[in-house]
């Protein structure tokens, strides 16, 4: 979170600090799972994958109040991009990347330009429209997605040319780690920019910004082109570690699941987001095991509870409760 | 004196009612002017005008002599026309000190910056801890603003409006909804503002009102019926009557 | 030619499935302001109902129409008293979105449970299952009936709203809640009662209109947004609003299915994109 220190003097280390703290709160959850799921890497990367989505979903629900039902487009068409260019030749794994971010920052674009023109129902319905609009297009443009069976056979390059990607996922793990540590650590940073502190403010009192200056839908529509390289970022990911795409990548169950993740970890913390996706998809892995319409009946109750006696989030919830007992505790 | 604010004839119609109905009258650098009229005057919906949330139906607004009738909110903010509202409107999931850094960052164009810390410009920092203790609210900087009393947060409105430097601030009911014992308080930092700024306040409370003006423009029916001291006003049938409903004999008597 | 006149009945008759089915949340839409994502899972719930009605009780079609009502209605007052209260007016959209869609995911998931994860027919009565000639051409019975049924409700609920005693209330807390509370208007009341009327006409259109969305166990998730849309092309609480809308929209998607079908939804939303950027408040919507 992004609070003006009085006290402390500014400094380049206080910077510093936190992206080395953040480094290392990833690296440690990387090393956990590889140890609790050491024969099921490939779960774990998908996982991160979505975490990309959730993230880029918080930044403009979370950090610009923006409702939105489509944001599985901007995840889709970063991954049919990478994985078109992956088929034609461009197979190394950080210019695939590169180009999942550029497709998912245009889609960024031209979705922010339709959806942050309004607020209320407008905007939830743009945002729907442009979802099922970029999914049906998937759907007819099979010579470039693979319609319903799925663009396959998408195998990048060996990262930096050494490191293999090996049939049980180790390297894939690993470079998703690593991206997703490198994409936070940055998006921590612009997290604390003033940018992303005057989004915060359009989301709490958009007219007001308006009255200190500020054209708000210019600057929500460049948040929303940051969101989409963040979400096209993660479906490159996730195209070059599966090998496949398939039409669940844009479609609206997709953007629904990420704003449930987003929720349940609490939107307006990139830590919320990314905890969000882990728990969700753990919980997944679990329940739906056993029975998918159970599965429904578990998520439709967790949902009504969180959103209802939880309406912040689980780590925003723990991170208060904690700051309640330490208060509790230096007040005694 | 430079004239900053120039109102001409400003008029604007809902359907066939006549809100602001032929509206002149200029602000000059350092004029500390009052806008009073009874309940319904139309003194929101003039000000709503000047600061571009309405545009009106007729007439020119001119800002340090340039037209800005028609320019968008940021624009004529730029321009140095800020507004404070009757309802305090703040960014309510930050601190004070955020709050207002944000008008000083907006003010100096340091909000598109992606990567810098809000934490690094010493110069920004000094720059919103002067407008919060010119306030008397330079104690509170590290609190969010829903855990502040509502005193607070109207002086927390005033300061983000001084941090954006303005040549004109139009003040609607800077003291509405506080009790009344702290209202002597807002008038209080409002005397403190630069004497260069022109500040137009409207207000219901005609203590405060005779403690602050210099000169009062008196509204009724979306008319401006009178212009003068606070000591002729006092004295004025057509105000007088405007008061008491009575808007025909206030029009005639003008 | 040709075309034309076998798109117009199909567009017509699935418009008028859109109009009955969404018509109910648009007057909720439009009086509590509550963005229900939930809408379709209750017009799932009818469909149930006159499924296991006319296949396991044997009872007439009619009977059936009248069991899927009131049984949808029953199930539906445990939400509005636990969880709808609690977000009328009040809470952003965000808070509406996520706890409609738990109440969809509940709902499919419980309903699945029981019934079994295999679609549910609707028979037809003898009457509705042939052909009916127009004179110039033959048109499914059914699709007459669907559109029949669209007319009725829409006049219906005009007649209500505009010559009932209800209907007063209810203006009077679309226009004004607040204002409608101060006069002695009791409005969790009306928002009560406009609820169930809202659910009734879903479980209704969601049984006529089965032969065009057929009953099945995800029904809920696919339509959940169908109806949303509906509503928001419209303007929220317009009757006239909402008719224009499915005709319109019906009209693009049968089109489009009829001439492209490859391209699926395609046209439904680029209509849906078109108009909402024209007319964020809907065809005939208010600004609130």
């Amino acid at each position: 979170m992004a609070t003006l220190s009085v006290t402390a003097a500014p400094s380049a280390w206080a910077g510093l600090r936190n992206d080395l703290i953040a480094a290392a709160v990833i690296a440690v959850l990387g090393a956990i799972g590889w140890f609790v799921y050491p024969d099921d890497l490939a779960f774990l990367t998908r996982v991160i994958g979505l975490a990309f989505l959730v993230i880029s979903l918080d930044l403009v629900t979370g950090y610009c109040g923006v409702a939105t039902l489509g944001h599985a487009a901007l995840f889709g068409v970063g991954a049919y991009a990478a994985g078109n260019f992956c088929l034609a030749g461009v197979t190394d794994p950080i210019l695939m990347l590169l180009i999942g971010a550029l497709a998912g920052m245009a889609t960024g674009l031209v979705s922010g330009l339709l959806v942050t023109r309004f607020r209320g129902l407008p905007q939830l319905v743009l945002s729907i429209a442009f979802g099922q609009l970029v999914a049906a297009l998937a759907n007819k443009l099979s010579s470039i997605t693979g319609g319903s069976d799925g663009l396959a056979g998408i195998s990048a390059s060996p990262v930096f040319g050494i490191f293999n990607f090996d049939m049980f996922g180790r390297t894939g793990y690993v470079f998703s780690v690593i991206v997703l540590l490198i994409t936070m650590v940055v998006l921590l940073r612009f997290a604390r920019s003033p940018f992303a502190l005057m989004c915060r403010a359009i989301k709490d009192d958009t007219l007001r910004t308006r009255m200190i200056g500020v054209s708000v839908y210019p600057r929500l529509v460049v948040m929303y082109c940051v969101a989409g390289a963040v979400a096209g970022l993660g479906g490159a990911l996730t195209a070059i570690n599966t090998g496949v795409i398939g039409l669940d990548s844009v479609s609206f169950e997709r953007s629904a699941e990420a704003l449930i993740m987003l929720i349940l970890g609490g939107a307006g913390n990139l830590w919320g987001a990314l905890i969000g996706a882990i728990l969700f998809e753990l919980f997944h892995h679990y329940v739906s095991a056993a029975s998918p319409f159970h599965w429904m009946i578990l998520v439709g109750v967790l949902l009504i509870v969180v959103v209802l006696f939880f309406p912040k989030g689980l780590v925003n919830e723990v991170t208060r409760r904690i700051g309640d007992f330490r208060q509790a505790r230096a007040a005694r | 004196m430079t004239t900053l604010l120039e109102v001409q004839h400003l008029s604007k119609s809902f359907g066939g009612l006549r809100v602001t109905d032929d509206v002149s009258f200029t602000l000059a650098s350092g004029d500390r002017v009052a806008l009073i009229g009874p309940n319904g005057a139309g003194k929101t919906t003039l000000v709503n005008q000047l600061s571009g949330d309405l545009a009106p139906s007729d007439g020119r607004i001119l800002l340090a002599g340039e037209d800005v009738t028609k320019a968008p909110i940021p624009e004529r903010v730029r321009g140095g026309l800020v507004r404070t509202f009757q309802v305090t409107r703040l960014f309510t999931s930050l601190t004070v000190a955020e709050n207002v850094a944000l008008a000083v960052m907006q003010r100096r164009g340091l909000t598109r910056r992606m990567f810098s810390s809000v934490l690094d410009r010493s110069d920004v920092r000094d720059e919103w801890q002067g407008v919060l203790s010119l306030l008397g609210i330079g104690h509170l900087a590290a609190t969010p603003v829903t855990k502040l009393a509502y005193g607070q947060q109207r002086l927390l409105d005033l300061a983000i409006g001084l941090a954006m430097k303005p040549r004109v601030l139009v003040l609607d009911e800077p003291a509405a909804g506080v009790p009344h014992d702290e209202s002597p308080r807002i008038l209080e930092a409002i005397g403190r503002m630069s004497p260069e700024i022109a500040i137009l306040m409207i207000e219901h409370d005609m203590d405060l009102v005779f403690k602050f003006a210099k000169r009062v423009l008196v509204l009724a029916n979306g008319a401006l019926i009178f212009e003068g001291t606070p000591a002729e006003v006092k004295e004025n049938d057509a105000v007088r009557a405007a008061y008491l409903g009575n808007y025909a004999d206030a029009r005639r008597a003008s | 030619m040709q075309t034309i006149l076998g798109i117009l009945p199909d567009a017509l008759a699935y418009g008028m499935v859109l109009f009955t089915i969404s018509i109910g949340l648009s007057i909720m839409m439009g009086l509590m302001r509550v963005v229900n994502l939930a809408h379709g899972a209750f017009a799932m719930i009818g469909g149930y109902f006159a499924s296991f009605a006319l296949t396991s009780l044997g009872v007439s079609y009619p009977i059936a129409i009248l069991i899927a009502v009131i049984g949808a209605v029953v199930i539906s007052v445990p939400f509005e008293f636990l969880l709808y209260r609690r977000i009328y007016r009040r809470s952003d959209e965000l808070t509406q979105i996520l706890l409609t869609i738990g109440i969809t995911f509940f709902i499919v998931g419980v309903a699945n449970y029981i019934f079994g994860p295999t679609s549910k027919p609707i028979p037809l009565p003898e009457m509705l299952k042939g052909p009916f000639d127009l004179g110039f051409r033959m048109i499914p019975a059914h699709r007459l009936f669907v559109i029949g049924c669209g007319v009725v409700t829409a006049v219906a609920l005009w007649l209500m709203i505009e010559k009932t005693e209800f209907g007063v209330r209810l203006r009077a807390a679309v226009d004004n809640g607040d204002m409608a509370e101060a006069l002695g208007i009791r409005t969790q009341i009306v928002y009560s009662a406009t609820f169930a009327l809202a659910v009734g006409l879903a479980a209704f259109g969601g049984v006529v209109g089965a032969e065009l969305l057929p009953v099945e166990p995800f029904y809920a998730l696919r339509y959940m947004v169908t109806f949303l849309v509906v509503v928001s092309v419209g303007g929220a609480g317009s009757v006239t609003g909402a008719m224009a809308a499915s005709l319109l929209l019906g009209l693009a998607d049968t089109t489009g299915k009829y001439l492209a079908p490859e391209y699926g939804e395609f046209f439904f939303y680029v209509a849906v994109i078109v108009i909402v950027y024209i007319f964020p408040h809907g065809l005939f919507g208010k600004a609130h």
